[in-house]
């Protein structure tokens, strides 16, 4: 069964509200090691999002993804907007023209969006950011026989990644200033990301 | 004419205002637009307002776009790549919105208004090394210059050293010598001309476009400069010098 546009924004609500009650624990990893307002801008940032759909809701997975896109990066604030939305418009043109996405296309969403947040990021597998969870899941996602599989493997490749990032050192965003003292904490970039493809591979299994 | 415009983007509105102030004050001819904080007026960047703040700073002339650190590079670099005739400066930002002000004011292009920000890194108290003209053409061969002649074995050897440049010595007569505007004025002054121009003061030596290295020379008031031009405008970039000098730089 494939994943449809009504799929996409019912699974980009369930993401606002993942990200409504993940907020306090994002803006306590995040002032741990950076300055604190990944959760706050996340929230606001999907919430915004929502507020889109309600003036018109998109009627094809890539308008979804590309709404979605285009939100984050006007209405996010901190550097989760440039890369999420940037993650999203890779997306949203890998699926160009697709009225329903399969393992294959959303596979290749991911590989986008992966794309996407290195070119914007800059950052490598091991520089404790969101590539940490993303890159794993990108790569175990390929072996998902349907939309909810793939998804359910990235979901968990992507905890164990972000789960991986604790003892890191950063060597990329607010954290890199801060050297040896960012070891031990994880990277709330990382967490958001593997709390983002759980809930889809959540919407995806109902 | 119309010249290169410059964005300050910055996490922080007060941030952003302040850069802006200081480089405009080199710069009076430049539109320099602030682009700092979040729509709700906290820290954080903008990405609508830095698109719109281009499009104000964009007299024809095109844009240069700096920036703090973080989420302001990237939301620069997606405002970057939605505009016409639209560069990133990687730049300190106060050093180089200054630097790119002044290289604006000149008339320079937005690719030149970018190097000059860039530039500006690690400028202030060094002998920069990017005083050297090593872009004097080579004299015509057998040729014999004064200051080329070396002697080595009783023998005159003609070497294929760039001919000597002309040089004034001037004493500063205005207060805070080559100091921040004095500094802007003379690299102004000194961009349209086709010399390369050294200023000299103890053991350092600097550019005379660069303001920042002007300004790290320390000369001040009463002080002596040797000025040295290189170039088919050489004569006139050394009689400019020493009209601003005698003018107090406009002071």
């Amino acid at each position: 069964m494939g994943c449809t546009a009504a799929d996409l924004v019912a699974a980009i609500h369930a993401a606002a509200t993942t990200i409504a009650e993940h907020r306090v624990e994002l803006i306590q990893l995040d002032r741990a090691i950076g300055d604190g307002d990944h959760g706050e801008n996340l929230d606001r940032g999907f919430k915004a999002v929502l507020a889109a759909f309600e003036q018109s809701t998109p009627d094809s997975p890539s308008a979804v993804l590309k709404a979605v896109a285009t939100t984050l990066i006007s209405k996010v604030g901190g550097a989760a907007g440039p890369l999420y939305g940037t993650a999203f418009l890779r997306a949203s043109a890998a699926v160009k023209d697709k009225a329903e996405l399969g393992p294959a296309e959303v596979v290749e969403a991911l590989t986008a969006a992966l794309g996407g947040v290195v070119a914007r990021g800059k950052a490598e597998p091991g520089d404790k950011t969101m590539v940490d969870a993303l890159d794993p899941a990108v790569k175990a996602a390929a072996a998902g026989d349907s939309v909810a599989q793939a998804l359910a493997l990235a979901a968990d490749a992507a905890e164990e990644g972000a789960n991986g990032t604790v003892p890191l050192v950063a060597r990329k965003g607010r954290a890199s200033y801060l050297g040896e003292r960012s070891a031990g904490h994880l990277d709330p970039g990382a967490r958001s990301t593997a709390l983002l493809l759980r809930t889809f591979a959540e919407v995806a299994a109902r | 004419m119309s010249r290169v415009g410059l964005v300050v983007v910055s996490h922080s509105a007060g941030l952003a205002a302040g850069v802006v102030e200081v480089a405009a004050q080199m710069a009076p001819d430049v539109t320099v637009v602030a682009a700092g904080g979040t729509a709700e007026g906290g820290v954080g960047t903008d990405f609508d307002a830095v698109v719109a703040a281009i499009e104000q700073a964009d007299g024809g002339a095109g844009v240069v776009v700096l920036y703090d650190l973080g989420s302001a590079r990237m939301v620069a670099e997606m405002a970057v790549e939605v505009a016409d005739n639209t560069r990133l400066a990687d730049a300190p930002l106060v050093e180089g919105a200054v630097a790119a002000a002044v290289s604006a004011q000149g008339g320079a292009d937005v690719t030149e208004v970018a190097h000059a920000a860039e530039d500006a890194a690690g400028v202030p108290g060094s002998t920069a090394p990017e005083v050297v003209p090593d872009d004097a053409p080579p004299p015509a061969e057998g040729t014999v210059l004064a200051g080329a002649i070396d002697v080595a074995g009783g023998m005159s050897v003609a070497i294929g050293k760039p001919p000597a440049p002309a040089e004034v010595v001037v004493t500063l007569t205005n207060e805070i010598g080559l100091h921040a505007r004095p500094a802007a004025v003379v690299a102004r002054a000194l961009t349209g001309l086709d010399a390369t121009v050294t200023i000299h003061f103890k053991d350092a030596a600097a550019d005379g476009r660069s303001v920042l290295a002007l300004m790290a020379l320390g000369a001040r008031g009463g002080d002596q400069v040797r000025v040295t031009a290189v170039g088919p405008q050489a004569g006139e970039a050394l009689r400019t010098f020493q009209d601003l000098a005698e003018s107090n730089f406009g002071e």
